[in-house]
């Protein structure tokens, strides 16, 4: 990589052109999450094509939800992203120990949101029989659901192996930058998450 | 003038280790060379299947090929030359020539490169596999549901083209978050994004377009193979489901696909004019930000291709009047470029000669583009060989003439020798003759009502001569390819040392030795204008004094 141009705090090249002045990495993790939004914007889009028919067809979203399970799991996942501020920033202040145990949090909560989706698709399945191939409604929402459950998969494998490396301490204070970028995409996936929620459960009803 | 030195050469290493360093290299160079390995292969190889069409359309009532041969023939053609062919040389080029351009010294992200190259590749060979099912998919490369449905297409064929575009596609997503980040954030010093050589400004919008609408494609392959392997109903109208969103998907994908394929292309261009008519160039400010203009409309304009499928007509009428739009931009660009050569001292080399065809031929192509936005006509010529001929002159008139100025501007500096003039000259001729009675017979056979993708026609119809020209075209265009092709292997051996900088041009790729030393540059360059060879070779008139 070239040493050109002056370094900010983690490492990276600052951009000649003062117009970006983040390193590599973030600049590289915020393109691909711009990518990860126009996919997930198309099965949103999706989603919202075929919401009047998904609707009328039995078994249908006002039937088949139990929101209390999935108030819970998303209580869990938006919590998540504040307990991964909070371990970034306590990694930025050197506490190590802080950092695992907020960053470990994190972990537990997104398997706990994992869990609830189980739960849930168990539910859908067994008692309702609602498969991807029942009808439409099944088709969009399992397609959609499933692909967020997989983007939150990949978080929790991902902060795992972070986890494993702080423990470790290959992360340390002293290159942060990989953190903070998982963050982001932890972040993101929550985001989307907030959509998916209000199209599914409060709107899609 | 060389900024680094000259490699030690290296002891004759045996084949095995010359494979090995080539299978896990992570230089930007080497993967650049074997993107545009494998996109010259699949060229031959979809010249290949549209000889196989040329030569069935030959004769009305023709029983030469089997008609599911033939559609699977143009189902390939297409995809090959779009995803196997466009997309890789581009790819390949600009991950050569663009962290060259910018003064660095590698891409932001050398593995992630790597991966996109592996991956694309193997997408390609998975997509192929397909043969191996007892033949390819049947479906056309825009592949409309519900023909692509398991009932219609019930072998695992059409799987093994999702599978393989899909693969395909998250190499193309890599390289370009690859390509984005290196342009943002590993330029030289003093390199402000209006110091941007044209050829990186449009490869970075082209990037940034394939960041947007790949990924859609990618969610609607997703759809159509849970359609086809899990029950799933996205395409299926039977149950609900919707073939029409099959359309809007696809082409919220396929026609900024159409930009980003011709988008480096005009960056090609852009660099060879200029050098080969000893001019700045006219206007960069409006190329480039033209760039910006045709990037951002060409997200608007997708349903154009779907004018007869029964809009609303305010649909229709904003899709209308989006592609008019976006034609200015594009017209902008034009009027840039010959207001550069017009005056010029040129230097009719190769590169030049390719980029005047250019100039040429893409305004035809856009001009039969502004004819089919017209949407009552194209209400008539829809899916007629009036598009066919359309698109491919606009694909084959403008990326692929533009590629050739290009390839021809860069060989010396990839290669360390000079291409044959001659030979190059022989090529020209016969891929202009041969291309304009390819395409141009093709108008006049849409227009006289002949649909595409039909395998044969009725006697009757006056349909045969037009044919019979564009498959004679065809013949004259052939050997063109094989000419380029040998062009450049022959040369590698034979040509004549090309030096450092043979065409006296003026961005920082020529300021290092040819070929470029794995590191590029032994200091890192600083410019002060948009021309820094210029003003390292006439510092009592440096360009900086005037920018």
């Amino acid at each position: 990589m070239a040493p050109a141009g002056r370094s900010d705090s983690d490492g990276g090249t600052l951009s000649p052109g003062h117009l970006v002045t983040l390193s590599p990495v973030k600049v590289g993790m915020l393109t691909f999450l711009g990518s990860e939004a126009a996919f997930f914007g198309t099965l949103i889009m999706a989603y919202v094509y075929f919401l009047r028919q998904t609707t009328q067809e039995e078994p249908n979203p006002s039937q088949v939800f139990r929101l209390p399970m999935i108030l819970a799991a998303s209580a869990c996942l938006f919590s998540s992203s504040a307990t991964i501020h909070v371990a970034e920033k306590a990694l930025r202040r050197k506490s190590q120990e802080a950092f695992l145990g907020w960053w470990g949090l994190t972990i537990v909560l997104g398997l706990l949101f994992l869990l609830g989706t189980g739960l849930e698709w168990k539910n859908l399945i067994g008692r309702w029989g609602l498969t991807i191939s029942r009808n439409l409604f099944g088709t969009t929402y399992f397609t959609l659901v499933g692909f967020h459950a997989l983007h939150v998969t990949i978080g929790v494998i991902v902060m795992s192996i972070v986890f494993g490396l702080a423990r470790s301490r290959q992360i340390t204070a002293g290159n942060v930058t990989g953190v903070e970028v998982v963050s982001w995409y932890w972040h993101f996936v929550d985001g989307v998450w907030v959509v998916v929620f209000t199209l599914v459960y409060v709107v899609g009803r | 003038m060389a900024i680094a030195e000259r490699e030690p050469a290296l002891e004759r290493l045996p084949w095995t280790a010359v494979l090995h360093d080539w299978v896990t290299t992570v230089d930007h160079k080497k993967i650049g060379s074997i993107y545009f390995l494998m996109a010259v292969v699949f060229l031959v190889i979809g010249g290949a299947e549209a000889l196989v069409m040329r030569f069935q359309l030959l004769w009305p009532e023709s029983r030469a090929v089997p008609p599911d041969v033939f559609n699977q023939m143009f189902t390939m053609h297409g995809t090959t030359m779009i995803f196997f062919v466009a997309m890789p040389i581009l790819a390949g080029i600009a991950n050569y020539i663009v962290p060259l351009q910018i003064g660095a010294r590698d891409m932001a992200f050398p593995r992630l490169n790597a991966l996109g190259l592996w991956v694309t590749l193997f997408g390609a060979i998975l997509a192929y596999f397909s043969f191996a099912t007892g033949g390819a998919p049947a479906i056309g490369w825009f592949a409309y549901a519900p023909l692509t449905e398991h009932t219609f297409s019930r072998s695992a064929a059409a799987d093994f083209w999702i599978l393989g575009l899909l693969v395909s596609g998250v190499g193309s997503v890599s390289g370009a978050i690859n390509l984005v980040t290196t342009v943002l954030t590993l330029r030289c010093p003093a390199m402000t994004l209006r110091k941007i050589p044209l050829y990186t400004w449009m490869a970075f919008w082209a990037n940034v377009q394939i960041l947007f609408a790949l990924p859609p494609l990618t969610a609607a392959l997703i759809m159509l193979l849970f359609d086809r392997n899990l029950g799933a109903h996205f395409f299926d109208a039977q149950a609900g489901g919707s073939p029409y969103l099959w359309q809007h998907l696809f082409w919220f994908f396929g026609h900024p696909e159409v930009y980003i394929v011709v988008l480096p292309a005009f960056g090609m261009v852009s660099e060879v004019i200029p050098v080969f008519s000893r001019k700045v160039i006219f206007g960069y400010e409006f190329v480039a930000a033209s760039t910006v203009a045709i990037a951002f409309i060409s997200f608007g304009v997708w349903a154009h291709h779907m004018f007869a499928v029964g809009m609303s007509r305010t649909v229709d009428i904003f899709f209308g009047a989006m592609s008019f739009l976006i034609a200015i931009p594009t017209g902008v660009k034009l009027f840039n470029w010959l207001a550069t050569v017009y005056g010029g001292r040129w230097r009719m080399a190769a590169p030049m000669l390719f980029s005047l065809g250019f100039l040429s031929m893409f305004v035809i192509g856009g001009l039969t583009g502004i004819i089919l936005a017209v949407v009552p006509v194209d209400f008539q010529l829809t899916d007629s060989y009036f598009v066919v001929g359309h698109f491919h002159w606009v694909l084959i008139g403008g990326t692929l003439i533009g590629l050739f100025a290009g390839v021809y501007y860069w060989y010396p500096k990839v290669t360390g020798r000079m291409y044959s003039e001659r030979l190059a000259r022989w090529q020209f001729w016969l891929f202009l003759i041969g291309f304009v009675l390819t395409f141009g017979p093709m108008h006049i056979s849409g227009m006289l009502g002949m649909p595409r993708r039909i395998y044969t026609y009725p006697v009757d119809r006056g349909w045969a001569l037009w044919n019979q020209v564009a498959s004679l075209g065809a013949l004259i265009q052939a050997p063109s390819y094989l000419i380029f092709v040998w062009n450049l292997f022959i040369s590698l051996k034979s040509g004549a040392p090309a030096g450092d900088d043979p065409w006296d041009a003026w961005t920082l790729e020529w300021a290092t030795t040819s070929p470029p030393p794995s590191y590029n540059f032994e200091t890192i360059p600083t410019v002060r204008s948009r021309r820094p060879l210029w003003d390292l070779k006439h510092p009592d008139d440096p360009d900086w004094k005037y920018e």
